[in-house]
């Protein structure tokens, strides 16, 4: 049982028999008044989506789905491949299912597949995923506004801010719950 | 290693918030400095205290047998009947469970109180404070914020709770408290559009929303309460202080039985604090969220970007 407090981006609660996730979290509180927490739900057998705010007395029940340790194999148009290891068996995802996830999609990786009475849902894969950079300009200094960072692409297509000395064949490691880079990963 | 090469994640947002630091550093000195040359003086009161003032929807954090303040509003106004006729303070608060783009459980507050003047006196002290720090911070009487213009330059817009609700709601104040959806209303359709292109002052609230303000002489059902809104974000709350004894102490009746009613913790009586309001003289105040105007300052679509560290880092 989780309670209005809970709700973050990423939690899934059931609603009506079907599983929600939470795509979007707003903690919003008027000036003495009480706390909102408004949220944006993708339902996530149907894709539908909705807004709704809740109050601080409102619970949920948790969404109920099964995880499976899978491998990520390959892309065919926009159908995402995973693998169970295991018995072999391979299931198929769409882009909106991958969700984030496909910032992080190396070959071979492993994630963890979210099924709903044997059907797949989406995918969660590790907090933290080393990626190599691909691209990245040579930064002069005074170049950037910002002053101490500047954008790269990484080899899954995915970009983001990284520290200047970053450069191009280094690998970093990407905290894949906000898309922010971490650290440098030598080796 | 190389000697720039942070170490953890953490160390690299840390590096990446410096720019906003640095202006939420100056802009604390141009805060001091505003009130000092206008005859204020600063004070510090404890954070750690037995009695907060009870409010419906506002939880203090224990501290063993007390709590953190969740404002510093009682022993200041203490220290106005005492005679101390114009203090600042720059204070941080707790507040359990508020957590989002706009909130963290520990917070910085800014509270200035002056004897003899009203909300109104509060209201042109905001539209001195705001263009002098900008001015201190080498910048012009106007903010962009987020892609948005907003003319700072006096008079702010001044809009009354009712008038809010008759133009971004179909109910009227009375009738959303009495429905139950006053904070929806407020937080969903009003409060986004207030303070597009200028600042708005919204004032008059139902006194039942106010527990510290004193009510309108002409009208007392509302209460000589005000909210300052910049680009949508609430800034301030200000009023003119009840100095009624017996009222406060029915208002903060009221309020210790809301929250009986909701499932909270009750406080003690803010025994010292009641004594003392009977020589308080009339008086305004007002708390201004200092994370709130850094984001203003530093453009900051998050409070997270605008603190060294959010409660996630430690």
């Amino acid at each position: 049982m989780y309670t209005a407090s809970d709700l973050r981006k990423g939690l899934r609660i059931k609603i009506d028999n079907d599983p929600y996730v939470v795509t979007e979290f707003n903690f919003v509180k008027p000036g003495k008044g009480q706390a909102l927490y408004r949220c944006r739900l993708r339902n996530m057998i149907n894709g539908s989506q909705f807004e709704r705010t809740f109050r601080s007395v409102d619970t949920f029940e948790s969404a109920d789905l099964q995880e499976k340790k899978m491998q990520y194999l390959y892309q065919e148009e926009e159908k995402y491949c995973f693998m169970d290891n295991e018995s072999y068996e391979q299931v198929f995802l769409t882009r909106e299912q991958v969700g984030d996830a496909v910032n992080y999609l190396i070959d071979n990786i492993e994630a963890q597949v979210l099924f709903f009475e044997d059907r797949p849902l989406g995918v969660s894969i590790a907090n933290f995923v080393d990626l190599v950079v691909t691209k990245a300009d040579p930064w002069a200094k005074g170049d950037s506004v910002t002053g101490n960072q500047k954008p790269v692409t990484l080899q899954t297509g995915y970009q983001l801010l990284v520290p200047t000395f970053i450069e191009e064949g280094e690998k970093i490691r990407v905290d894949t719950r906000t898309g922010e880079y971490l650290t440098r990963v030598k080796g | 290693m190389s000697r720039d090469e942070p170490v953890a994640g953490g160390e690299w947002r840390l590096t990446r918030r410096r720019a906003a630091l640095e202006v939420r550093a100056r802009m604390l000195q141009a805060l001091r400095l505003f009130f000092v040359s206008a005859g204020y003086l600063e004070v510090e009161t404890p954070a750690r205290i037995p009695a907060p003032a009870p409010e419906a929807h506002i939880d203090a954090p224990p501290s063993g047998d007390w709590f953190l303040q969740t404002s510093p509003e009682l022993c200041m106004k203490r220290l106005l009947a005492a005679g101390y006729g114009r203090i600042f303070q720059i204070a941080k608060c707790y507040r359990d469970g508020e957590r989002g783009d706009r909130h963290l459980p520990e917070f910085t507050m800014l509270e200035w109180y002056r004897q003899a003047g009203d909300y109104r006196d509060l209201m042109a002290d905001c539209e001195a404070l705001l263009p002098f720090v900008l001015e201190a911070l080498g910048r012009e009487a106007a903010l962009v914020y987020r892609g948005e213009r907003i003319d700072l330059a006096a008079p702010w817009e001044r809009l009354s709770v009712a008038e809010a609700f008759r133009r971004f709601t179909r109910l009227s104040p009375e009738e959303a408290l009495w429905n139950g959806c006053f904070d929806e209303r407020m937080a969903l359709d009003i409060e986004p559009r207030l303070g597009r292109g200028r600042p708005t002052f919204l004032y008059d609230y139902p006194a039942a929303c106010a527990s510290l303000a004193r009510r309108k002489d002409a009208d007392p059902g509302l209460a000589e309460r005000f909210e300052l809104y910049i680009a949508g974000l609430e800034m301030a709350n200000g009023f003119s202080e009840l100095t009624d004894v017996a009222e406060q102490r029915d208002r903060f009746a009221q309020a210790r039985a809301e929250r009986e009613r909701l499932g909270k913790a009750d406080y003690p009586t803010a025994g010292p604090f009641l004594a003392a309001l009977g020589a308080m003289p009339p008086a305004a105040g007002i708390a201004l969220g200092v994370d709130r105007l850094a984001m203003l300052l530093a453009d900051a679509d998050s409070i997270d970007g605008v603190v060294a560290f959010v409660p996630e880092d430690l």
